[in-house]
Formats: structure tokens, sequence, C-alpha cells
């Protein structure tokens, strides 16, 4: 399937409509595939290869179902020890045309946000909402700025960003540099990504450097997903540094309806180069598994789903259900044999809608550090 | 054989027709007052609970404009960006037709789920019917089925019914209402859904001018007070049923008493006991339920007259919404219907226990009414007795505001017992200065009227009390709260800049205009555990001089100013028995306590510490409102010069004058309703004083007959009759006097201080009571003018036909 193209991941976390469908229709994971990814897509702008044009696409493009802007960071303060941290921030258009002549509460436009600060002992999250139109959320390209409510990625450009979110107990500030190009994956970031020809539009950034702080409760021990009820009695200040990664991608309808959630990751090696690869778990056909091998300069190379595999080695129960959080990837062309490891097994995003998202080391041929996200486990 | 004993039972009410009515009116009127102010307490009550189920605003806390009024949406979008929590709601009437329905703009997406309607309190699935055409224009509006069938086809945007969505309201899209109720980008309110980001900054640095409220379900004092004001209305329906059963229990006893005859001729002829008593239970069982239906009928009235002043007082005081139309529910007739029955059947106790006890071979002609009343009014004296004990022991050791108003009810109880002794004692007082025949018989013939007239007059006794001591409560607290006012509104202006620039080059502009310039900082802080306000205040002649203090330690202006001490409101005082010298803990540190000071109308604890100290421990509290000295005369010319100068609306600059006024019309809404309650109670006195003194009437004649034939006029016996109730009003008048002031006492220095935390001095005011005594010797005036009348027209045959039917 799709032996030429190899698509990578494309139809990752797209959250944002299951975050509206579970608003407005009832129950996120519906017959159409993981969160009514796989509805169709009348009315609503084609995706159609080509290049890009930065800044403009660093922009949102409300003639699109959805589109996302997702920001994973492996950080290390002073003494070596592991932070993780996500921003999200998933646009999702409510009618074609994505726009409306009356402008503000008319403006057909969704945003949600989701953070999450990731400990070796705890995981905490916070999920924001807002409409379009009305200045509560959206993303301009120049200067860029992506926002919802107090959550900000904004920089002079997308190259040179600042980072912000806060939850009830937690929140980070971080400065965030490219050290390389973007990326763009697929034919030029026109990535299909079912064999009936499904496509998105898809570009990252893995090369960010960063450095900054994170806020969390002052002495916590305990694991907590950041949605206690009282706020924390005093917080503590973590100066970080590390790497980011940031993907940008919209479409118009990206699953197949079959498909019913995935396993993804994003690892940057030590040696500078970095693996993007995933597996889309299917109903009613073959498992579909992709990746793309990043070269320490940006070269991307793809690769087809029998190149790659990708092994559970061990479950977690999280949130009372199995998920594996101990994995075996294999690479053979490129000599990759690791196992990938969960920094805190329970980093279980218990939001609007659920999955599992926190950061992994990776070791064998390839030592690293990366994300995991995995959709699907009900 | 039944049903000639029914006959036989209800042909004495065709004789009587005027004592039927008598019945069915104090029996209607009675439960009247009491389901007219059950009809009140439960429609506030359900605005209560309208208001808690409506988008789970009970247990959320809400922030809207300080002043009242509506807001920008920008705000909403600002404290989103602030890492404010909130979710912006706009509300308003939509009228359709002739049908107006409450519309409710809400965004789905700040909104937590569970709170959208066809949530939780909403009866159906969170956001069951809410969709994509729910937020793109056209939009829906989402209401009751009834509702829906109401509006359908009448609005420009789409009505969908949702099964369990409460009726006479609707949902929208926030968008989509602000254009049907044609204000863009405005909202009402915003709720506060959850905590905020960490580190958010308050809202007082933000947002000055906004102020979040507390959830309504949560806030005890609330509560408190609006359960306090809608115990005072039951207490008060509870006096006026207690008023109209004395008029059911006069009539019920004349009836049974005068039907004795019957009874024993029926059970000679063979009727049983509990046949008789069940005929007879049927009898006012229908009666009752007549009468109280008629009487439901009535309360709906007035509580449908009543029920505006006591929405806007309840708003006014509390800030609590109550809707100003009734819906009526149908546990409401059952329970008026019920009580109606109860009532009766109280009344009518004594009357069946003496039915069931009535010797069957007793003579069968009525008992003089005195007979009894020498043992009647032994027992009456005792359970005064037992009542007064009770009050005082209530009074010494009870506690919380049902002891106060039991208190308050043995009291009122007590003296009403007490009233036939007072009454016979003051007669035979009177007796003494008898010159003459004609007088020794008018003093002997009016305490010879004593019982049957003693039930009438408990009544009016226990109406005019209600009316002294709630007038000299009122009266008190009005001369106290003006007092106040003048003091705590020592200057002349106050002002509100729009924010901390503005208020800046205000003070500037105003620095060689005014005598002093005199900031008003607040910040919201627990104090004892309850949600309270810490005032920064200047130190400065303004407050040295006028700050009404009721308690304070030596040099306590000094010892504030130094910032070391504070002062506090006498609601946090009498709640944590704080008082003057004593220490508290408060945000930034243990604060000695240098003086009291009155604070009415306010329930919650409050707090006063030196301007200087304030500022270091709330710097972040901008200073935007500010109290300006300046010759009263220059005051409005001020005002008119900062409104222009600075662009400020009407609200923003208040002189004294306004502020006064506004506090004074609050005031006297909130007894608005308690005098109207007073006015019909004393009107049901007077009712049970004519509807006696009428049945009693035509028992006199074998008494009047005698002294007529002995050469009086009917002319000069209808005068003594008037003479006489003028004469039963001063005395009950006299005695209620010492009553109506021990109520006012208990009003004042119990009640309101368990319902509010203050405690307000008692004045007197003898010219009221003056004029309550002439009003109420009018009204015995006026119920007995009819019965002389009819003492004067009697015709001489009638009084001749006393001799002839002597037995």
């Amino acid at each position: 399937m799709n032996a030429d193209l190899a698509p990578p991941s494309a139809s990752r976390r797209l959250c944002a409509l299951c975050a509206v469908s579970l608003l407005l229709a009832a129950g996120p994971a519906g017959a159409q595939g993981f969160a009514g990814l796989g509805q169709a897509a009348e009315g609503f702008e084609p995706v159609r290869p080509g290049p890009f044009a930065f800044p403009r696409d660093h922009g949102a493009h409300p003639g699109f179902r959805i589109e996302w802007w997702y920001v994973t960071a492996n950080l290390k303060d002073a003494e070596g020890t592991d932070y993780g941290i996500q921003w999200t921030l998933f646009r999702s258009a409510l009618s074609p045309g994505g726009t409306h002549p009356d402008g503000g509460w008319a403006t057909p436009q969704a945003y949600l946000g989701h953070a999450a600060l990731t400990t070796r002992e705890a995981h905490y999250t916070a999920e924001r909402l807002a409409r379009g139109g009305i200045g509560q959320a959206g993303v301009t390209a120049m200067p860029f700025e992506a926002h919802i409510d107090d959550w900000r990625l904004a920089g002079p450009s997308l190259r040179d960003v600042t980072l912000t979110a806060r939850g009830e107990r937690f929140g980070y500030e971080l400065e965030m540099t490219a050290g390389g190009p973007f990326v763009a994956q697929g034919d030029e970031g026109y990535s299909v990504k079912a064999a009936d020809g499904m496509a998105s539009r898809y570009y990252s950034q893995p090369f960010y450097e960063v450095h900054g702080t994170l806020m969390l409760p002052a002495g916590t021990q305990t694991r907590g997903n950041g949605n206690g009820n009282a706020p924390p009695a005093a917080i503590r200040e973590v100066a970080v540094t590390g790497q980011a990664w940031l993907d940008r991608e919209w479409s118009s309808q990206p699953l197949s309806p079959g498909q019913s959630g995935w396993d993804w990751f994003s690892l940057h090696f030590d040696d500078g180069t970095r693996l993007m690869t995933f597996r889309l778990r299917d109903e009613t056909q073959d498992d579909f598994a992709s990746a793309t091998w990043i070269a320490a300069d940006g070269t991307p190379t793809p690769y087809r789903g029998d190149a790659i595999s990708l092994t559970p080695l061990a479950a977690s129960t999280v949130a009372g259900r199995e998920v594996p959080t101990q994995w075996r990837l294999t690479l053979p062309e490129r000599g990759v044999d690791i196992e990938v490891a969960a920094l805190n097994p329970q980093s279980w995003m218990d939001l609007g809608f659920s999955y599992w998202e926190g950061p992994v080391t990776a070791t064998g041929s390839h030592a690293g550090m990366g994300y995991l996200e995995m959709t699907g486990y009900e | 054989m039944i049903g000639a004993a029914l006959g036989a039972l209800l042909s004495h009410w065709t004789r009587r027709p005027f004592q039927l009515l008598t019945l069915v009116i104090g029996l209607a009127t009675a439960t009247a007052l009491w389901s007219g102010v059950q009809a009140i307490n439960a429609q506030a009550r359900q605005s209560y609970a309208d208001a808690a189920n409506r988008l789970g605003e009970a247990d959320l806390p809400v922030i809207e404009a300080r002043g009242g009024g509506d807001l920008a949406q920008a705000r909403f979008i600002a404290l989103r960006r602030a890492g404010w929590q909130v979710a912006p709601i706009i509300e308003g009437q939509l009228a359709s037709g002739d049908t107006a329905i409450l519309l409710i703009g809400i965004d789905p997406l700040s909104m937590p789920p569970g709170r959208l309607p066809g949530g939780a309190g909403f009866g159906a699935e969170p956001g069951a019917g809410l969709d994509a055409d729910f937020l793109a224009p056209p939009g829906v509006l989402l209401t009751g089925p009834e509702t829906a069938s109401q509006l359908e086809g009448a609005l420009p945007v789409p009505v969908r019914a949702a099964e369990g969505m409460a009726e006479g309201r609707a949902y929208a899209d926030i968008g989509i209402a602000q254009r049907l109720l044609n204000r863009p980008g405005r909202i009402d309110r915003m709720l506060v859904t959850g905590p905020g980001s960490l580190g958010a900054p308050s809202l007082e640095r933000i947002a000055p001018d906004l102020a979040q409220r507390r959830p309504s379900g949560e806030d005890d004092a609330l509560g408190r007070l609006t359960d306090s004001f809608h115990l005072n209305l039951t207490a008060f329906g509870l006096l006026a049923f207690a008023v109209g059963l004395f008029i059911v229990r006069g009539a019920i006893g004349l009836a049974f008493e005068q039907r004795r005859p019957v009874f024993r001729t029926l059970r000679a002829l063979g009727v049983s006991r509990n046949a008789l008593l069940g005929l007879l239970a049927a009898e006012l069982a229908a009666l009752a339920l007549v009468s109280g239906a008629a009487g439901m009928g009535l309360g709906y009235l007035l509580a449908g007259l009543l029920l505006p002043d006591v929405a806007a007082t309840l708003r006014g005081l509390y800030g609590a919404q109550v809707e100003g139309a009734l819906s009526i529910r149908p546990a409401w007739w059952l329970a008026g219907l019920a009580i109606a029955l109860a009532g009766t059947a109280l009344a009518a106790a004594g009357s069946f226990w003496q039915v069931a006890r009535l010797p069957l071979l007793a003579p069968a002609q009525p008992r003089a009414w005195a007979l009894a009343s020498r043992k009647l009014l032994r027992g009456q004296q005792l359970a005064a007795l037992a009542l007064a004990a009770a009050a005082i022991a209530l009074a010494l050791w009870g506690s919380g505001l049902i002891a106060g108003f039991a208190l308050l009810g043995a009291a009122l109880l007590a003296a009403a017992l007490l009233l036939p002794s007072i009454l016979q004692g003051a007669l035979a007082l009177g007796a003494r200065t008898a010159r003459g025949v004609v007088q020794d018989w008018f003093w002997a013939d009016t305490r010879q009227q004593v019982p049957g007239l003693s039930l009438a007059l408990m009544a009016l006794l226990l109406a005019l009390s209600a009316n002294i001591g709630v007038g000299t409560m009122v009266s008190s607290f009005r001369l106290t709260f003006t007092g106040w006012l003048d003091q705590r509104l020592a200057a002349e202006l106050y002002v509100t800049a729009p924010d901390a620039e503005t208020a800046a080059r205000m003070r500037e502009y105003l620095a060689p205009r005014t005598g002093a310039i005199l900031p008003i900082v607040q910040a919201e802080a627990r104090i004892d555990g309850q949600p309270g306000a810490i005032y920064g205040v200047a130190d400065h002649a303004t407050y040295r001089r006028n700050w009404p203090l009721l308690g304070s330690v030596p040099g306590v202006w000094d010892r504030i100013a130094a910032g070391g001490s504070v002062l506090i409101n006498e609601q946090l005082s009498r709640r944590a028995g704080l008082v003057p010298g004593d220490k508290i803990d408060l945000p930034g540190g243990r604060f000695n306590i240098a003086g009291i000071y009155s604070d009415y109308g306010n329930p919650a604890p409050q707090v006063m510490m030196g301007l200087t100290r304030f500022e270091s421990e709330f710097p972040e509290v901008p200073q935007l409102r500010f109290a300006l000295r300046v010759p009263p005369e220059a005051a409005a010319d001020l005002a008119r010069a900062l409104r222009a100068q600075f662009g400020l609306g009407d609200d923003a600059v208040v002189d004294q004058a306004a502020v006064k006024a506004l506090s004074l019309a609050i005031f006297e809404r909130t007894f608005t309703v308690t005098a109207a309650l007073n006015v019909l109670t004393l009107s049901v006195a007077g009712l049970a004083i004519l509807t006696s003194l009428l049945t009693l009437g035509t028992m006199r004649l074998p008494q009047l007959a005698p002294v007529w034939s002995l050469g009086l006029t009917r002319a000069r016996l209808a005068r003594l009759e008037l003479t006489r109730a003028i004469l039963l009003a001063a005395i009950t008048f006299l005695a209620a006097v010492p009553t109506g002031l021990l109520l006012a006492w208990v009003l004042l220095s119990i009640i309101n201080v368990e319902a509010f935390g203050w405690r307000l001095p008692m004045h007197v005011f003898p010219g009221d009571w003056l004029r309550l005594g002439v009003l109420s010797l009018l009204a015995a005036a006026l119920a007995s003018l009819w019965p002389s009348i009819r003492i004067a027209r009697t015709p001489p045959s009638d009084l001749l036909k006393v001799f002839a039917n002597e037995r």
C-alpha cells in the first residue's frame, strides 16, 4: 500500500474534530474512525500537492477542515532530571468555507488547546476550548503567533518562538530556536495517508533548541494529572534545556473510516538524526505503518510500511486499560534496532477526549529521547 | 336518620346566615393571609432554585460589573487571555407575538460540558441537541416542547424542542442571542467555570470594575439572610392566620352553643354520639374546604399584589433574584386547604369536646357564656403564665432565629390569654366609679359581655401589638439608619475612575479643587472564615469626626493610622464575639481591634485598616474610587466638570444626596410588605370585632329587654352599646402598648441580631401609638355601629317577645 509516497504519520492526533464532536454530538469515538476523523469532507477545501509558501503556510488555513500546531519537547534540568512537555493547538472548521461574512461569533472555527508537563512521577495536563473570530484563539503567520486564551506559541517568526502554557497546577515558558530547516513530509508536504487516497499537507520542524522554565507544584511526589481541585500550595520553578519537535498539518479528511487509532513516535537521537514512525491500526484491513528518517541536516528519507516494524514489548495499566508503554522498533535499512520505553507510563491525557502521550527514552543501536502518542486504546 | 339529623344540623345555618358568613369570612381571610405569604415564599424559593438550575450558577462564582449593567465582550476575551476560566452569558427578554421568553445566550466552547443546557440540572444528556447548527448562523433556539410550539415560525431562528428543558426560556449560541437581543458585542456576566491558570493575575488587578460574586448556593450569608426574611414573612402569615382563627373559633363556638338543644334532641332520638360527631365533623370539613378554597383565591390575589415589592426587596437588600410573576403549584393548593382544615379542627376542638361530653339529660337551653367563664378565666391565666415562663426561658437561654420567633409567639399568646383577666380587672375598677343605676348596669353588663367578646378582643390585641411592635422596630431602624447614613456618607461626592491612569490624572485635577481626596479601596478576603471585605481608610477628619463607632479604645483613629489596629463592623463583632482590645487574624498578620462600627445593610464581615497599611498589604489593588470633600454648594458644579473633563458616565460621579436617596428607597421598600401585612392583620381584627358583636347582638335581647322595659330608650341603649365597644377597644389598646413594645424589643434586640448581625437602639414613638389608638377606637366604633343601629331599630315587639318566651 502506498509504496511510492510512504506517508509519514499524517493522521496523527486529529483531535480537534473529536473535541468538537464530543461537544456537539455525543461521544468521541463514533463509527467513523477515531473521533469522527473518517467523516466525509464535502465542501471543504481539498488537499493538493505543491510547494509550501512560508511564512504564509505557518498561519491558519480556514478552508480546510482540520489543522494543528503541535509541539513536544524533551527537557533536562541542571541535575539531569528528565521532563517532557506537550503544547497543541487544534483548529477545526465547523462548516465549509471557513469564514462567515458577519465575522465574530459567526466565524465557523473552533480551537482546542492541550498542554502537558510530564516528569518521572507526575503528569499534569490542561485543556482549553475557544471560538475563532472573537480574539480568544487564532493564528497569524506574520509575525507568527498562535494562541488560545493565555497559551501562546509566538515569535518574530516560527523559527524563533516563545512557547507558554499554564494549567491550574503547572506551567512552562520556553524559548525555542530552530537549528535546522523545516522538513516537508511526504511528497513536498503532500502526504497521502491511506490506500484510498486520503491526504494532508504536512511539514515538521524537528530541530528546535530549547531553554526556559517549568513551573510545577513544589515537593510533589504524587501522581496527578493537574486536574485536582486545590491549587498547589507552592510552586517550584525549574530551569531546563532540551530539544523540541513541531508538527504542522492540515487536511479535510485525513483518516480512512476503518482506522481506529494509532501509535506514533518522534525520536531525537544523540547523533543528531531523527526518526518519525507510526502505525495506524485498522479494523477492516491490515495495519498501516510508515517512517521518515531525517538526517542531521534535515534531509528526509521516507520508508514504506514493510521497511519498519513496531512491536509492543510490555503494557501498563493506565486509567483502567492496558496501554503498551514499552516497544521494540527496527528499521534495518538504517541499522535501527532500539527499545523505546515511557519515561512515565501513566502519561494519560485525561481530557475531553483521552489518549496517551508522553516522553520516551530510546536505547539500543541508537540512543535518544522522544515522544510517543497512542490513541484508540479504549 | 342520618339524613334527617344532617338536615336538622344544617338548618341552623339557614336560620343564621350571618353566622355562616362570619365563619366563612374568618376562615377565608385566615387562609388568604397564610397562603398568600406561603405563595410569595414558594415563588422566591422557586426563583432561587431556578437560578441554581440555570447553567449551574448556584455553585459557580459569577463575575459581573461592580456597578451593575452589562459588559463589553472584549472583557471576556481579556479575562480569558489573562488565564481566567470564564464563560460569557447574555440574557434578555425576547418577545414574539404575545409571548415573551427569557433568552439565554451561551458559548458552548467555554462552558464546561456538564453545564450545557441539557446537562446536569436540565434533565437530559449534557449537550443533547447541541451541534454545529447551534453555533453557526442562523443558529438554533433550544427550549422546552411547549415554548417551542409557541415560538414555531415566529422567529428568524429555527426553534428546537428538547425534552426536559424548562419552558419559558430558550438557549442559543451567544452570537445568535446577541443578534436576537440586538446587543452585538455585549455580555451580561461571566461564569467562573474553573480554577484559572497558575499565577493568573487577580481580578482586582486586571479588572477592578468587575466583581466576583460567590455562588449563590454556597453563599451562607445570602441564604441565611433570605431565610430570615422568609421566616419573617412566615411569622407574619402565621400571626394573621392566628388572628383569623380567633374569628373562626368564635363562630364555631357560638354555632355549637346555640345548637345544644338540637344535639340533645338528636341524641335523644337515637343518633349515636359518634354519628353526631361524624356529622358535625363532615359539616365543618365541608365548610373549611369551601372557605379554604375561597381563601386560596384571595391569597393568590394578595401574593400577586405583594410579590413585586418582595422581589424588589430581596433584590435590593440581598441581591437575590426573584421572578416578579407568580406561578402556582399544586402543592401550594393542597397545603392551603390542609391548613384551612387544620385551623378549623383546632378552632373547633374545644366545642367538639363539649359535644362529646354532652350529658343526654342536661337542660337544653344555651348556657350563659359567663357561667363557664370563671373556670375558663383561671385556665387562661394558667396558660398565660406557662407561656410567659416559656418566653422568659427562651429570652434567657434560647439562641437562633427560630428561638427568637418562638419567644415572640409565646409572649404574644401569653398577652392574649391574659387579656380577659385584664379586661375584667379594668372593668371592676371602672365599676367603682359608677354613679347611678344606669352606670352600674353598664359596667356589669360590659363585664358580662367580656367572655363573648374576648376572642375578638384577643385578635385585636394581637393585631395592635404587632402593629406597635413592628412600627416601633421600623421607625427605630429608620431613625438609626438615616442618622447612620448621615455619618457614613460624610463626603459630598463619590467618583469612580475607569482605570488607574485616569485615576492619577483625576487626582491631579482634583487636588486644587477639593478639600480632600479620600481613596476608597477594598480587597476581598476571608474574615473569620467567611467571605468579607477589607477597606483602606485614609487618616482624615472626615472619618475621625463622623464614622459611626459603637465602641472603641482611646485614640482609636491614631491607632488605625499607625497601621497595627483595625476597625471591624458590628456583624463581625457579634458573630465572632470580638470587642475592642481583642486581636484578629487577617491576611497580612494579626491586628488589634481598635473599634467597632455599625454597618447596616451589609450581611458580610468587614474590616477597615489604615490606608498606608492597606497599600502595603494589598499593593495590587488600584485606587479608583474616591470620596471628595468640597463645599456642598460646589458639589454639583464639580460633578459636572468631572464628567465633562474625564468623559465619565452618570454612575461614575455620585453625590451624597443621590446615594442617600437610593439607600433610603431600598430601606423603605424593604418594609412595604411588612406594612401591608400589618394593615391587613388589623383589618382582620376589626372584622373579628364586628362579627362577634353582630352574633352577640341577637343573643343579647334577653339582657336588653328588661333594661328597655325599665325605661331606657332604644337609642340610649344603642349609644351605650357603642360606648361599650369603644371602652373595650380602649382597654385592649392600652394592654397592647406594652405588649407591642415587648415585641419591638424582641425584634430589635433578638431577631435582628440573629438575622442580620446588628442590634438597633429602640426609640419609642408615642405619636404613632396615639394615631393607632384613635384608629383602633374608630375601628371598634365602626364595627359596633351596625350592631348598635340594629339595637336602636329593634322593634319593641321583639323586645316584648323576650318576656313572652321567658322560660
